[in-house]
């Protein structure tokens, strides 16, 4: 125990001896969350679009104004020509162009109907279709403002009519930095972690101090704890520190229990750690073991459902999540944080960790030789 | 010359001996570009959602199934009464319940009117507003197929859509782009910070300061390879998403690799501009990847469109170069556009590179301390 003290002592002096490492393991965390956290939204609003209105008749004005109105989109050109308007399209200045032609509050007075073009720039699928959808709902009322002025009395029957009501739970406003908060820290916590145990193992190697452990009495075990252990605590303190923010900076609500939260993050960090020092025992370079954990972490973080919805994941990808620190723990962050979930409700996460880690850690130990 | 090109050769040697490097060099754009084609999506699909039925007759069964069988939703449980949806909601695998109020069906028949609730885990926002959007327009088109085809003639505005350039609303045509960029500023940065501070590191620095090599000539040798494997990767993604995704460039191939190129050489001026301020490796790996990551995926507007943003975030992610070249390259390949289109960012982007030049030129020190 006693060697494991003075070895953890040792890791720690040489840690913190590096001046820039030492602030920036807390600093680049700190300034990240601050900058990244609030920039994230997944509303869409000022949607810039372009109108060619050749009709220029009190209807189709009508039609501009109710959507010159709404906070999603905003006008911000208007052209009778259309290779304007497709130039404009082409070169981002906005990203939907509504054509109104020549003729069209002269067919919607005779009642026959009159037809518009809407031309959307689709690159991003998703606002794409949700720019749409926005801009038919603005239509379809337009219209019924329409029917209800030109023909006072229309039939109204009583057809049977659900009515719905929605609410979200837990977080009222869908306020993204809820959402973004745990997510983005664990992303911090990870890459911290991973990159720096390893690098620091692989450093050893490559400038030969690691002889000078091998040919001392120290266990391979007790070696390997003393690498993870600084890391572990540096770990869950740019967690805290993380948590910190979001309670002062953006008043994030914490629900649930701090400790589990804790717990959680310790058997985890102890999973990546076990994981980058296995990765360590076969890299001769630094640079051989950032590449592989640069891959191994790009795939974790994609694949963890950080921006995506997890269970829309193929089969396959939640196979792969099986194995997945970062997956379990994205989850386990946001449902305590935020829903304030019981040990019970994340016990799969939890024992699963727990395999993972005592995989990667034995591994670890396992594979690593002092003898040359 | 003849001195500079053998140092380049034993630049490059360096690098192919290392087949694992090498290997995962072109393993990360490869497994992204599945990632994100096959594995993640925005949409949801299969989203758990439980019902809350008080009222239990034909009329909540039937919209129940609907709901169920439709693609998007799965169902996780029938919950007894309304302690229940914490509960589920704690547990995480519903989004959604679905509550049916008492008399459902009997209130919908006799007096037209029935009402249902949606109460969405809000924990994940986008899940949902996704989950309610969809269920509202299940439950919509439920309600039409109940009272049968409205017979109204009513509709006198008929908008026509047009989804430009991207008409199947695919998600390739964002990710595309989003994951050469990405890729290509954190290799390139990277691999040349690491690869000149290890020479600083090491102390074999100063044996090639004191060789007849002048110091620009080493620097330019030692990026040289990274170029060189930077541009294959280019044109591994290029080809990959056209022969797996049938993603072709629009525009002129020549201009989107110039462009490519451009990129690729301010990348790794950053990457000379972070050696010259990092004393060794860790510090410069900290730097390129935990402090580049982030930022360039969540500020180039590669999944999250800067004008969503908070007003501020216009300005703040003027200084990430990814934003500029996100936009070069989708107006290339996707929008099909030229130079006159793009020649601001690609202004910025030179611009970008002589400073990242200059400050290096500045720090570089050829002294020892």
């Amino acid at each position: 125990m006693r060697t494991i003290l003075y070895l953890i002592r040792k890791e720690f002096i040489q840690i913190f001896r590096n001046k820039f490492i030492s602030k920036a393991i807390f600093a680049v965390p700190i300034v990240q969350m601050l900058i990244l956290v609030p920039a994230i939204t997944f509303e869409i609003k000022n949607v810039n679009l372009t109108i060619s209105d050749k009709d220029m008749t009190p209807e189709s004005r009508g039609l501009i104004s109710k959507l010159e109105g709404s906070s999603f989109f905003n006008v911000s050109y208007s052209t009778f020509s259309e290779n304007e308007a497709n130039s404009l399209l082409h070169r981002n200045k906005c990203s939907v162009i509504l054509h109104i032609p020549y003729g069209f509050g002269k067919d919607i007075i005779k009642g026959t109907s009159g037809n518009i073009l809407v031309v959307i720039d689709a690159i991003n699928a998703s606002t794409a279709q949700l720019s749409w959808a926005y801009l038919n709902g603005v239509i379809r009322d337009y219209n019924l403002d329409l029917v209800t002025k030109n023909i006072s009395s229309i039939p109204v029957s009583i057809q049977p009519h659900i009515e719905i009501t929605n609410r979200y739970w837990y977080n009222e406003l869908l306020n993204y930095k809820y959402y973004m908060l745990p997510g983005i820290l664990v992303i911090l916590v990870t890459a911290i972690g991973f990159l720096l145990a390893g690098l620091n193992m692989v450093r050893e190697k490559e400038i030969g101090t690691i002889e000078q452990i091998n040919v001392t009495p120290v266990r391979k075990y007790q070696f390997i704890i003393a690498k993870m252990v600084p890391f572990l605590l540096i770990g869950l303190v740019d967690l805290a520190l993380g948590l910190l923010i979001g309670k002062l900076a953006f008043n994030i609500p914490f629900e649930g229990s701090i400790l589990l939260m804790f717990s959680g993050a310790t058997i985890f960090l102890i999973a990546v750690l076990g994981l980058a020092l296995f990765i360590s025992t076969f890299s001769s370079t630094q640079q051989q073991y950032m590449f592989v954990a640069f891959f191994c972490m790009i795939i974790f973080i994609l694949m963890s459902g950080i921006f995506t919805p997890y269970e829309s994941m193929p089969q396959w990808a939640q196979k792969f999540n099986l194995i997945n620190p970062v997956a379990y723990l994205m989850r386990i962050n946001r449902m305590v944080m935020l829903k304030g979930s019981s040990i019970h409700d994340i016990s799969r996460e939890l024992y699963s960790l727990i395999v993972i880690a005592v995989c990667f850690t034995s591994l670890a130990v396992r594979r690593y030789r002092k003898t040359a | 010359m003849k001195r500079f090109l053998s140092f380049v050769k034993k630049e490059f040697l360096h690098i192919f001996r290392d087949y694992r490097t090498l290997f995962i060099l072109f393993g990360i754009p490869v497994a992204q570009i599945l990632i994100f084609g096959y594995a993640v999506s925005m949409d949801i699909k299969n989203a758990g959602i439980a019902i809350l039925d008080l009222s239990h007759d034909e009329i909540t069964q039937k919209l129940s199934d609907k709901l169920i069988s439709s693609d998007f939703f799965r169902k996780t449980g029938n919950l007894l009464n309304y302690n229940d949806i914490d509960e589920v909601f704690k547990q995480g695998k519903t989004k959604a319940v679905i509550v049916f109020e008492e008399g459902f069906g009997k209130r919908l028949i006799a007096e037209g009117k029935a009402s249902l609730s949606i109460i969405a885990d809000g924990s994940e926002p986008n899940t949902a507003t996704l989950v309610t959007n969809y269920t509202m327009a299940i439950v919509n088109n439920f309600t039409s197929e109940l009272t049968g085809p409205v017979v109204n003639n009513s509709i006198i505005i008929k908008p026509e859509v047009k989804m430009f350039y991207n008409p199947e609303l695919k998600s390739h045509f964002m990710f595309v782009p989003g994951v050469i960029t990405l890729i290509l500023i954190l290799i390139c940065a990277l691999m040349t910070s690491v690869t000149i501070t290890r020479e600083k590191e090491f102390g074999t620095m100063e044996v090639l300061l004191v060789s007849p090599l002048r110091p620009v000539q080493i620097i330019i040798g030692k990026v040289m390879p990274y170029f060189i494997l930077s541009f294959i990767n280019v044109l591994l993604i290029l080809a990959l998403s056209w022969f797996v995704f049938g993603l072709p460039v629009k525009g002129s191939i020549i201009l989107l690799l110039a462009e490519a190129m451009l990129y690729i050489l301010m990348s790794l001026t950053l990457g000379i501009l972070i050696s010259t301020v990092s004393s060794n490796m860790q510090q410069a790996i900290f730097i390129s990847l935990i402090g580049l990551m982030l930022p360039t995926i969540l500020l180039s507007g590669f999944i999250f469109p800067i004008e969503n943003m908070p007003e501020i975030y216009d300005y703040v992610s003027m200084i990430m170069p990814p934003r500029y070249f996100i936009v070069i390259i989708k107006s290339i390949m996707i929008k099909g556009t030229g130079l006159p289109y793009i020649w601001k960012e690609t202004v910025i982007l030179i611009i970008m590179t002589l400073i990242f030049m200059g400050l290096s030129i500045r720090k570089f020190k050829i002294r020892l301390e």
